[in-house]
């Protein structure tokens, strides 16, 4: 699904990834845990396309294909879903007109046929209902007005109206609480498929506690420095990421 | 004001000289909203030249205009507008520039009776090497005591040659009055352009949404017909602006 080798990347002349190498295939869940400032947020801006974000280094291989040459629009269309840890306020365009927007031009640039007024809203409607957000909210502004909560559900919301094959999920458990939190694994948990894979990247090991990965690795200063199963959450949780490492 | 304007004159300092003599001298139109009365209407505005109106609202009438100045090589809207006693001024304008093209608002809003209220919304996208400008006089006069006058400017330059001029004034001799005036001139919101892009949003379809977004708030509370119909003509005429 996802082959990440020896990838560099850089922001401002400053190196943040220095060499991560990650595959992560289908039907799998993987995590990567790690410190501030080891490069978790910008491993998921450089596969999302951010502006900004330079590769100067390293390969991304997605379902076969060079990710790292496609447009952020492109990767979407693909199939790649990047969960932000803070989803942006749009006012003036509504929840769903985004979305349509969005799953529209996904959908023309695959060459399939556009959704029609009432297949997507009968899409948006069993997904708003799937992850609890009143529908109300779908017809407002994206994510304007939104507490923390309702922001990540909204995302999820997204993630199962655009029904990628990978979603990289970036601290979708920050800022929920316990119901909300069970609410959004149980939507992260419904993705999981024989065709599909999930990278969430998180702080903690609370989310996981809810969405078993098959793989835990721990990312340190732009590299992949341990890997392990399920249970090395709870060992990073107890030691700590210096001890893991070392 | 028979003489052509200079660019000492502030009222034309950012203006298309060389445009302006063509169109001189430019005929007062007058509006009368009469007392009482509500009256609306929509300027589209699209072939080169110069408008210049005055309107007078009677005590306790009502007018709403609403301007959509675009495709002009030049163009000025100037609105002289007299409020009287509990008289009301909704103003929403669209000044979309593109190419060399230059576009001006010259709004001089006068409350002479007391208890008038006015509001302008005022929304411009400039790209290419187009300017567009607002220039917005409040006047509050010494029996326009309980005023609430309101005008809110805000710019978005598509690239780096484009030009904005705001230039809000106030002049007040009551002193029981709220005027309120806001201006801004930035760029499109990256943050939410990359936003709409990582969902599969084209960029040039993103920047459309955003600035048609932005726009819009120069539409607010007009019928959903009428906004619809102004959404779509704002929509083609965005597609060729970068």
């Amino acid at each position: 699904m996802l082959v990440i080798d020896n990838l560099t990347a850089e922001i401002d002349g400053k190196t943040i990834l220095k060499g991560l190498t990650l595959t992560v295939n289908a039907g799998e869940v993987h995590a990567i845990m790690g410190p501030n400032g080891a490069g978790k947020s910008t491993l998921s801006y450089v596969l999302a396309g951010r502006t900004g974000y330079e590769v100067t280094g390293g390969s991304v291989t997605f379902r076969g294909e060079d990710l790292l040459a496609k447009a952020p629009h492109e990767r979407a269309a693909a199939g790649l879903f990047l969960g932000l840890q803070y989803p942006v306020e749009i006012p003036g365009v509504s929840n769903l007109l985004f979305l349509r927007t969005a799953l529209n031009a996904q959908r023309t640039l695959r060459g399939e046929p556009e959704a029609s007024g009432a297949e997507f809203m009968k899409l948006a409607k069993a997904a708003a209902e799937k992850l609890g957000l009143p529908f109300d909210m779908m017809k407002r502004a994206v994510n304007q007005g939104f507490s923390g909560g309702e922001k990540k559900r909204n995302e999820m919301v997204q993630m199962h109206i655009l029904q990628p094959f990978m979603a990289v999920l970036d601290e979708t458990d920050s800022g929920l609480d316990i119901d909300a939190l069970r609410v959004v694994s149980d939507g992260i948990n419904s993705m999981r498929g024989a065709d599909r894979a999930t990278l969430l990247i998180t702080h903690y090991q609370r989310l996981l506690d809810y969405v078993v990965p098959d793989h835990i690795h721990v990312l340190m200063d732009g590299r992949i420095v341990h890997s392990g199963g399920a249970e090395l959450a709870h060992k990073l949780e107890a030691e700590g990421y210096s001890a893991i490492a070392a | 004001m028979s003489a052509l304007p200079t660019r000492k004159n502030e009222a034309w300092r950012y203006s298309d000289l060389a445009a302006v003599a063509r169109h001189w001298p430019v005929a007062v139109e007058p509006v009368v909203v009469p007392a009482g009365e509500t009256h609306s209407d929509i300027i589209r505005a699209s072939e080169e030249g110069i408008r210049h109106l005055a309107i007078s609202i009677g005590a306790g009438g009502a007018y709403r205009l609403t301007i959509l100045d675009s495709g002009r090589a030049y163009g000025r809207i100037a609105l002289d507008v007299t409020l009287h006693d509990g008289a009301d001024f909704q103003l929403g304008a669209i000044l979309i520039g593109k190419g060399a093209q230059t576009i001006e608002l010259v709004t001089t809003v006068r409350h002479v009776g007391p208890n008038s209220t006015s509001r302008q919304i005022v929304r411009a996208v400039a790209g290419g090497t187009a300017t567009t400008s607002y220039l917005g006089q409040v006047a509050v006069a010494r029996e326009g005591q309980k005023t609430d006058a309101s005008q809110s400017f805000k710019a978005i330059l598509l690239n780096r040659g484009a030009t904005a001029n705001a230039k809000p004034e106030l002049e007040i001799f009551a002193d029981d009055v709220k005027c309120a005036h806001g201006a801004a001139i930035g760029e499109i919101d990256n943050n939410a352009l990359f936003y709409m892009t990582s969902r599969g949003v084209p960029p040039a379809q993103a920047r459309a949404l955003l600035t048609r977004a932005f726009l819009s708030d120069a539409l607010e509370g007009l019928d959903e017909a009428t906004t619809e119909a102004l959404d779509a003509e704002i929509t083609s005429l965005l597609e060729t602006a970068a």
